[in-house]
């Protein structure tokens, strides 16, 4: 219990503290240690078999305890790239790449602070056992996070974070509706929405209840995970965040909204609904999967690119849930390396853009010959993102794919396996014509914080694709087990 | 309890046929404080210190700090009225006693759990407040008016908590309350940026980032 509120408490503090310290080195020394500090009590706090399970408010299980290492994980590697990226970031008014009008960045203590406070927001988001206090974590997490996406204060990314925060503000208003008819299917004592109460009585919840509210939860925090056509936002906001923004939102904030519907279906399988929930999952993670699809496919914007690739993802998550059975397994792997995967992905991304100047995928060409880490990073990483061997999103996509002719289900096995090529399609031409190629800019040396984080994860990535630890194996099967199990 | 539900109903017909901003700001306002209100009456006189803070925060909050600073937002525009909204403000009132129809309607459906039922008048104006929220959302062009349109459809979802008379622990409805709060006045900040970097509030002509439709020219044939 302690060593969760330091894990909720450290980062929060550390983000007040960044408001108010003028030195930029202090600053940045404290980012970087803060983020270490809370990966090691993460892991300490995950790798005791269940132990906290048991308790009301917050708590650790398989499943938030794999979300809080991931969340972690990815925060550390952020603010090693992140550091670099301040620090290159020019003082002074500057103009716009693409329309010309001069823009001035946010003051970086307010950005490392609202950084921070994200990550504060996100552990209590995925540590509380609370529905309502998950909710208010939810939604704190965008309002930590809207500032951040407006970070270069220029027109683009001021319309990215407002459509952010209106929506998203929306959005998680409906799932309050959902979390208030949950309350309303409870008939026992005792009525607080703890999930030990809630699973506890499962048996006695009211069916039409908790029917409406899973579909309101399912419709709030869907907008903010991004299942289609509820994702309106996430391109925008994606695409205009700094890069180590947009890698916490694709690869940590997504999941925190995941493991909010994650929690309601966890409450539904329990109560005999799992098919309930399953069926509404595979209608919009199919959704998701196509409409990432179709706009991949056209798609001029490398950093839309990555952004509706999350899209995909996240819809590949909803099937591979929906499913149950197998797909749970799958479903929880293929969490860990998304997030992994795309995380680099958008370190890359980043590399590239501060080098060329420019999103537009026609005027780069020749990546590899410029940048050559980073090059060979956004090959790796497209082989990875799209499910590739050697690769660990190979063994989950496949698994989801068997887990989905196991169970007999040949339209969704077909669509999802169409889907997927639809994107290996679209991303290899965009991809490969950046990377190959000639370029007039010079070669330049690349700096050890832009390439250090990504080439860790790339490697991580392909760890997970030939080896997975016994520990973490555990807890993925732990997951699996808590949202309904192997195959009823 | 009865009255507050029929004031906030007159409130939602006032809100939508009304043009001028500074109307619907106060408008808004008076809602903060009949949901503030609400928290008392339902503790049937028992006030603990608890029930004392968060009406007393929700008033401050919903009714004080956040017009006052929509206020300010409007002072340094331009902007005095919604100008073309996408539907009449006539027709908004229309609409509005269909979504009137559609509360009730909802709300006589909902289904009844054995014990505990007090799905009563207010339930069906608190829906109402969050489809006249939503519609308001879709229908008008400013900023603005979107966020106020926001705070409508937060203080729908506050009536919907209390006509279920849920009791959530007091830390969990503080951190509603706190969330709603910071959401708006972030939008508030945002909209000082907007009306500076596009020279309007207009919601509908944000479409620069978007995949669908080739991006116009920016909004700038407007500074011309």
């Amino acid at each position: 219990m302690r060593l969760l509120l330091s894990i909720i408490l450290l980062p929060a503090a550390a983000g007040v503290a960044s408001y108010l310290i003028r030195s930029h080195r202090v600053r940045r020394t404290l980012w970087v240690v803060t983020a270490a500090a809370h990966l090691a009590l993460a892991v300490m706090a995950a790798m005791p078999p269940e132990a906290t399970a048991a308790e009301r408010w917050i708590g650790l299980d398989a499943l938030s305890a794999i979300f809080l290492v991931l969340a972690s994980l990815l925060f550390f590697g952020a603010s090693v790239y992140g550091v670099g990226y301040v620090a290159r970031e020019p003082i002074v008014p500057r103009a716009d790449f693409e329309d010309g009008s001069l823009f001035k960045n946010e003051p970086e203590s307010v950005f490392t602070g609202g950084i921070l406070l994200l990550l504060a927001t996100m552990s209590l988001a995925i540590v509380s056992r609370h529905l309502a206090l998950q909710w208010v974590a939810i939604e704190a997490t965008t309002l930590a996070s809207a500032p951040l996406i407006y970070y270069h204060q220029n027109r683009r990314s001021l319309e990215a974070a407002w459509k952010y925060l209106i929506l998203c503000s929306v959005g998680i208003a409906v799932a309050l509706l959902g979390v208030f008819f949950i309350r309303m299917a409870m008939q026992e004592e005792p009525r607080d929405l703890t999930l030990t109460a809630l699973l506890g009585q499962a048996d006695t919840l009211n069916h039409k209840w908790l029917a409406t509210a899973f579909i309101f939860m399912l419709v709030g925090y869907g907008t903010k995970m991004g299942l289609a056509p509820l994702h309106s936002w996430l391109p925008d906001a994606h695409s205009e965040a700094p890069s180590p923004v947009s890698a916490l939102l694709s690869g940590a904030l997504l999941n925190c909204a995941f493991l909010g519907i994650l929690r309601v279906q966890q409450v539904c399988a329990e109560a005999g609904m799992a098919a309930f929930g399953g069926d509404l999952l595979i209608l919009f993670g199919l959704l998701s999967m196509g409409l990432a699809g179709v706009f991949i496919l056209r798609q001029a914007d490398y950093k839309r690119l990555l952004a509706y690739s999350s899209v995909e993802h996240m819809g590949i998550l909803a099937v591979a849930v929906g499913m149950g059975g197998l797909g749970l397994f799958g479903a929880m792997l293929h969490a860990v390396n998304h997030s992994i995967v795309k995380a680099m992905l958008f370190f890359t991304a980043g590399n590239i853009l501060s080098r060329f100047h420019t999103k537009d995928t026609a005027k780069i060409q020749g990546v590899c010959s410029v940048l050559p880490i980073s090059g060979a990073l956004w090959i790796a990483g497209f082989l990875a993102i799209t499910g590739s061997p050697p690769f660990g999103t190979f063994i989950s996509e496949f698994t989801i794919l068997r887990a989905s002719v196991e169970q007999g289900r040949w339209i969704v096995a077909g669509l999802y396996s169409l889907f997927l090529l639809v994107v290996f399609v679209g991303m290899s031409v965009i991809v490969l014509r950046m990377a190959l190629g000639q370029s007039q800019a010079a070669r330049q040396r690349e700096s050890w914080t832009a390439v250090l984080s990504p080439l860790a994860f790339a490697l991580l990535a392909l760890l997970l694709g030939v080896y997975l630890p016994a520990p973490l194996a555990d807890k993925l099967h732990g997951a699996a087990g808590l949202l309904g199990g192997l195959a009823k | 309890m009865d009255i507050i539900s029929v004031l906030l109903i007159l409130s939602c017909l006032l809100l939508l046929g009304s043009s001028r901003l500074s109307v619907a700001i106060r408008v808004v306002a008076a809602q903060g404080i009949l949901l503030g209100v609400l928290p008392l009456i339902r503790s049937m006189g028992e006030f603990t210190a608890g029930i004392w803070v968060l009406s007393v925060s929700t008033v401050i909050s919903k009714s004080i700090v956040l017009p006052w600073l929509m206020r300010i937002c409007l002072r340094n525009s331009e902007i005095r009225r919604e100008i073309e909204p996408f539907i009449g403000f006539g027709s908004s009132l229309l609409c509005g006693t269909g979504l009137l129809a559609l509360a009730v309607w909802i709300t006589a459906r909902m289904p009844s759990v054995p014990g505990k039922l007090p799905v009563g008048f207010l339930m069906t104006s608190s829906f109402f407040l969050i489809f006249v929220g939503l519609f308001l959302m879709v229908t008008r062009r400013k900023a603005l008016t979107q966020s106020l349109a926001y705070l409508v459809l937060e203080n729908g979802v506050y009536g919907v908590g209390v006509s279920m008379s849920l009791d959530f622990p007091f830390v969990v409805e503080l951190g509603i309350l706190l969330d709603v709060f910071v959401g708006v006045f972030l939008m508030g900040n945002l909209l000082f940026h907007l009306d500076r970097e596009f020279e309007h509030m207009d919601v509908d002509k944000l479409t620069e980032l978007s995949d669908v439709t080739e991006p116009p020219i920016s909004g700038r044939e407007e500074i011309a």
